[in-house]
């Protein structure tokens, strides 16, 4: 049996769900989402991922129909849909604030949406009901929203969205307001309601590793532009720019000038002992400044110089102890700190280094990205 | 607990007795057997008895509940549309105008309103009675409405119109559904505040009405310049435990909801972290 990938982002000819092409929203001088050009599939975990004011809210917004875009066009199923307003729209969202209606009881508030296009009463009940099922909220159905938790009414809020059957819900911040634990729990959840209805998520999030754990896609986002759409995998591995290595996980940058050593490795000159050598599918022409990314975990630790290509020399200056990991700061002779970290495999060991430390880092050529910009 | 101070035990007896020695006095007065307000002889409820059969006065009461009710229902409406709209609608072009005009009528000397809808009535012709009482009460309790209705809607999250909307509600629905039960105590706030001014003026409805309508206040005020009678005393007792009831209830039943609400929310994060 041959098991198909879920990459419709990778197939020419699929249709796109949603479409964007172009799209600009200024307010006033401000402008809050940049020329974008994006597509989101059908049955897509899309993440929109970015630190506040980047745009990411916006442009929910004008998917669900409460801002207009200023220039560009949109598509929902290749029907332009700009201009029409949101309760006209096949697409529903979820509040950051839940924005549940305090006036009615759980079971109304499923209910609401279902009753605005007036379906039949049996259908509708069967439906709220399913949806309850579905969040586990039978219990609570007769309860007022401030009768619940937070955590069910989170779940109130999920419910609502869904139950209209949209082609497209967009979950504005969903799980900000749970502590960790709740959250990470409940991003599960969602993954599961997620597949069981087949809807296509949008979610907005300016936390990364919501954004990883959840998403089939995911979408970076700094001052209304996108700056790279991919896998979660392919985001933290292969970044397109500094920006997103930067901003999703820990990432040691070296800068400097870069010459062909042969096809596709450089040597980087970052301003050590001695150059580093690094692979990369991009091509740089000789002597340009470029960026080298590595993450920690890709970084080992010594206390002999290893053999291979990529090994420093610097001391200890910080160890944080996280439980399942150590991270270890090195400072290098030239005063870069550089972060390596250490999986804690084993319950009972003793530590091999300590503050101060003479210690060697080191990396394969594969394992960071050098990158342009 | 706090003990007072026996300075503020004197100042708490000062302030108090500043608000309600006169109006403790007035109810007193209206239970005295003696025709002269200021003699005691003894006590007795005929004034209340004699007030009922006063053709005068009734009439009076009935004109100036049925302005009341009348006047402070519209004013509700189009308060809480100007409400509604100057919180709502944005900037749009002339809204400092606006919200600035709408609160004029509140600072605005009730003399100068009085008697510019005077010239308004006469100048277009309008017979003056219930009617135009009516309007003149509608027109200046409708800046109270607003104001209290859009205290309100400030602090109302907008989300949950968007929320509305997004469940396919048209703007209509979505206020008729959700923002008007949500903001409605303070829209009954509001016509109570209109009601009760409506009830008490004295100034504006004395410009606005005509031969044919008086309402209660002049009424009370025309028979004290023939000399205070204990009817009287008898007549405002009975409005003062009228508003005085209304006003406990409503702060009574209010404090229950909100510490029912407080309590039922505790039960639900119990039970989560159980």
């Amino acid at each position: 049996m041959v098991e198909t990938v879920f990459e419709p982002w990778a197939d020419p000819n699929a249709d796109p769900l949603i479409s964007f092409k172009n799209v600009t929203k200024r307010f006033g001088d401000f402008v809050a989402i940049d020329d974008l050009t994006l597509d989101i599939f059908e049955r897509e975990f899309f993440a929109l991922l970015g630190p506040s004011g980047c745009g990411k809210t916006t442009m929910m917004r004008i998917l669900a129909g409460f801002e207009n875009p200023t220039l560009g066009s949109m598509s929902l199923s290749g029907h332009d849909i700009a201009g029409i307003p949101p309760n006209k729209r096949a697409v529903n969202m979820m509040f950051q604030s839940y924005a549940l209606f305090p006036h009615l009881s759980v079971w109304e508030n499923i209910a609401f949406g279902l009753r605005r296009d007036g379906v039949a009463k049996d259908v509708l009940h069967a439906r709220v009901q399913e949806m309850l099922k579905l969040t586990r909220l039978e219990k609570f159905g007769r309860r007022k929203p401030h009768q619940i938790s937070g955590g069910q009414r989170q779940r109130v809020a999920l419910a609502r969205s869904l139950a209209k059957a949209p082609k497209l819900l967009l979950l504005d911040e969903p799980l900000g307001a749970l502590d960790k634990k709740l959250r990470q729990e409940t991003q599960f959840e969602l993954m599961d309601i997620q597949e069981q209805t087949g809807t296509t998520f949008v979610i907005v999030t300016h936390d990364q590793e919501e954004a990883m754990t959840v998403a089939s896609r995911v979408a970076v986002m700094d001052e209304g532009r996108i700056i790279q759409v991919a896998t979660p995998e392919k985001i933290y591995e292969a970044p397109n720019s500094v920006y997103v290595a930067d901003f999703i996980g820990d990432v040691n940058i070296l800068t400097g000038p870069v010459r062909a050593v042969d096809a596709d490795t450089y040597s980087l000159d970052f301003g050590g002992t001695e150059p580093m050598t690094a692979a990369s599918d991009r091509t740089f022409s000789e002597g340009v400044t470029a960026h080298l990314a590595i993450r920690p975990e890709k970084i080992g630790i010594h206390v002999e110089r290893p053999e291979g290509p990529n090994s420093v020399q610097g001391k200890v200056l910080d160890i944080a102890y996280l439980g399942n990991l150590s991270t270890y700061h090195v400072q290098l002779p030239n005063g870069q700190i550089i972060k390596a970290q250490t999986a804690n495999t084993r319950r009972v060991s003793r530590r091999v280094f300590t503050w101060e430390d003479p210690v060697w880092v080191s990396w394969s050529a594969t394992a960071g990205v050098l990158l342009d910009c | 607990m706090n003990r007072l101070s026996s300075f503020n035990v004197v100042s708490l007896t000062f302030g108090f007795a500043f608000l309600y020695l006169p109006m403790l006095i007035l109810v007193i007065y209206s239970f005295n057997k003696s025709k002269l307000v200021t003699v005691w002889a003894g006590f007795s409820t005929k004034w209340y008895g004699e007030l009922l059969s006063n053709e005068a006065f009734l009439d009076a009461a009935w004109v100036t509940l049925k302005v009341a009710v009348i006047s402070s229902s519209i004013a509700t409406v189009l308060g809480t549309m100007a409400a509604y709209t100057l919180v709502r609608g944005g900037r749009f072009f002339g809204r400092t105008l606006f919200s600035g005009m709408i609160y004029a009528p509140l600072v605005m000397p009730e003399v100068i309103t009085g008697l510019s809808l005077l010239l308004l009535f006469i100048g277009i012709g309008m017979d003056r009675g219930v009617l135009t009482i009516v309007l003149a009460h509608t027109t200046f309790s409708m800046c109270f409405v607003s104001v209290v209705v859009s205290s309100r809607l400030a602090t109302f999250e907008r989300s949950l119109e968007e929320a509305a909307l997004d469940l396919g509600a048209s703007p209509f629905e979505a206020f008729r559904l959700v923002t008007l039960p949500i903001i409605a105590p303070a829209v009954v706030s509001g016509w109570l505040l209109a009601f009760t001014l409506s009830l008490d003026d004295l100034v504006i409805a004395s410009f606005a009405t005509g031969p044919a309508a008086t309402t209660l206040p002049m009424k009370i005020w025309s028979s004290v310049r023939l000399g205070v009678s204990p009817e009287i005393n008898a007549l405002s007792s009975i409005l003062i435990g009228l508003v005085a009831s209304g006003v406990i209830t409503v702060s009574l039943v209010s404090k229950r909801h909100s510490v029912l609400m407080q309590k039922e929310e505790r039960i639900a994060e119990r039970i989560e972290n159980n």
